[in-house]
């Protein structure tokens, strides 16, 4: 019988020839990510119940990165718990502050993320990975707990939903904009319990930061992994990159593959895409909405705060003055690095926008960019949910970066190709 | 017996059930203080220990942050009854020892304020201030097999 990538990849972990969608699994964990809100509990909890055993130290990466550095007195004791803890079992791949950044990005970036593999992390975006062709999903604390103990989890094999990503994207657009209208298609839930798939020749064109824009949003939709095969572009990614294991197993669907759902997407004829409040699902072409005003812009995330993404959106600002407060957030140290040895933290500061450190912050109402009552925010990042940035009484607008840098630049909804 | 908090709302998400601002603890009591607060500023002050929530599809989407299930837990919420749960949250509450009611059609069946006596064995709610029963699928064996054992790290403690 055929299977999907998801079913392959989740029948190695089993050690089983082959499984099914609806089976239930135990599955050997190849990866583990910890960061500062869902792992302190893990480790409380494991300590609760007596457990000292941590499966295998060089299969955890822990960095904080919501909170990160300390927002308050509460979120430094969870730093030091977390701190205390991947020291004293002596992990090796435990990022400080100052080598943190946001998890989805950090990992990647640091070489941590290989094709074929189960990785699960204690973040519901974890299934960003999903697009170097591994099967990655987020957990809550006690399967961590769980997972950093045994090293195995159960999974219920997910049904297959297949995305066919054809023509190509014109210049303006995205892959933020193809998936919000694959969001847009099937709602906040059209994936609920499923893999979501992406084919197709428009993702050719991709880089690896734009594929992981698309599988990080896979949650969004309900999915519990979102998944690109393995193609030259992941190879020349990871080449030189991978730390610790540098081999790795390279799976695809076979033709036959059975899909609950299919679907096709022409990016040639998608335009710029803003999902308005309160659900990623309502994305609107920018033609729609364009001249809405908004107070805030933010340029970060594990959805869109990579280089290719500040160097997008200082192409758009370059030159200008931002007409509202604009929050650049690099996600990583390197990329912080990056911004700023190739001129774009110089691009930002001449514009008027104010450049952190790495952290996930605003994107999750934490710090450094809250809204106020009634405020509304153009924001790279990948939910809108009431209250998701700051009071229950403020509105995001989820949108590529050019698009959110063309709102900066006029103080409202814009469509980014009229400065490209 | 159990009195039932009604949102006619799909998509309720854990922003909304345990808004991140708290998420600078773990402490559950501190947690339950904030529990549904951006859905409903009254829900702590108007629920009974016991209480019932009922909503539609997509209950507990967005976040994996099982702080949204120890909150519920903190403010002594019986049971969640929705149409249908977000995959995380579900998975978090077995884990959690918390038993999730899937019943599509809820909202059609349970009013705000209904007076509700469950079964959970035999999978039925009476629906005491209608007079009506109605039946729900209990959960799967192995997953009631981690709920009774007080979630999955007791669990998998008694396994050994």
């Amino acid at each position: 019988m055929s299977m999907t990538i998801t079913e392959k990849i989740l029948a190695r972990a089993a050690g089983k020839e082959r499984v099914a969608a609806g089976e239930l699994i135990n599955a050997q964990v190849d990866m583990i990510m910890c960061h500062d809100v869902t792992t302190p509990p893990a480790i409380s909890m494991l300590k609760e119940k007596g457990i000292d055993k941590v499966f295998d130290p060089e299969k955890i990466v822990v960095t904080p990165d919501h909170f990160q550095p300390a927002k308050d007195i509460k979120s430094a004791e969870l730093h030091k718990r977390l701190d205390t803890w991947a020291k004293e079992k002596k992990l090796p791949y435990y990022y400080k502050i100052g080598r943190a950044g946001v998890c989805h990005a950090l990992l990647p970036e640091q070489g941590h993320i290989r094709p074929g593999e189960v990785i699960v992390g204690g973040d519901s975006h974890t299934c960003t990975y999903g697009a170097f062709g591994a099967f990655s999903t987020g957990i809550g604390s006690t399967d961590l707990a769980a997972a950093i103990a045994t090293g195995i989890l159960w999974f219920k094999v997910p049904e297959s939903m297949k995305f066919v990503l054809t023509g190509s994207l014109s210049k303006g657009v995205y892959s933020k904009d193809v998936v919000l209208e694959v969001i847009r298609r099937i709602g906040t839930d059209g994936a609920l319990y499923k893999a979501m798939e992406f084919v197709g020749p428009a993702l050719k064109e991709m880089s690896m930061a734009a594929r992981m824009t698309i599988t990080n949003m896979a949650i969004e939709a309900g999915g519990k992994n979102g998944i690109i095969g393995f193609d030259e572009t992941t190879k020349r990614y990871l080449d030189g990159r991978l730390k610790g294991k540098t081999d790795y197993t390279v799976f695809e669907s076979d033709v036959d593959a059975v899909y609950s759902h299919e679907d096709t997407i022409d990016c040639s004829s998608l335009e710029p895409m803003v999902a308005f409040p309160n659900l990623p699902s309502n994305g609107k072409p920018i033609s729609e909405c364009a001249g809405e005003a908004m107070d805030q812009c933010y340029i970060g995330s594990c959805t869109n705060g990579r280089i290719e993404d500040f160097r997008i959106a200082a192409g758009i600002i370059k030159g200008k003055e931002v007409a509202i407060r604009t929050i650049i957030v690099p996600t990583t140290p390197r990329i912080w690095k990056q911004a700023i040895d190739e001129g774009l933290a110089e691009i930002f500061y001449d514009a008027g926008c104010v450049v952190s450190a790495p952290t996930c912050g605003a994107c999750l109402g934490g710090f450094m960019g809250i809204l106020a009552e009634g405020e509304k925010c153009v924001s790279t990042t990948n939910r809108n949910f009431v209250g998701r940035m700051g009071s229950p009484k403020s509105g995001v607008y989820l949108a590529s970066p050019a698009t959110a840098a063309a709102s900066a630049v006029e103080g409202q909804l814009t469509d980014p190709r009229k400065y490209l | 017996m159990a009195k039932a908090h009604v949102y006619k709302r799909d998509h309720v998400n854990t922003d909304e059930i345990i808004p991140a601002r708290y998420l600078n603890t773990d402490d559950v009591a501190e947690l339950a203080l904030h529990c549904m607060e951006d859905l409903d500023t009254e829900f702590m002050a108007k629920h009974q220990a016991g209480d019932v929530i009922v909503c539609g599809d997509d209950f507990g989407c967005g976040s994996s942050r099982e702080h949204a299930v120890w909150a519920i837990q903190g403010a002594n919420i019986g049971v969640v009854i929705a149409h249908s749960f977000a995959r995380i949250f579900y998975r978090n509450c077995i884990n959690c020892g918390f038993y999730p009611i899937e019943l599509h059609g809820a909202l059609d069946k349970i009013n705000d304020g209904d007076e509700l006596e469950i079964d959970y064995k035999a999978g039925t709610i009476d629906n005491k201030t209608q007079g009506t029963k109605i039946e729900f699928t209990p959960l799967p064996d192995f997953a009631l097999e981690i709920v009774n054992d007080g979630g999955l790290l007791d669990h998998i403690k008694n396994k050994k």
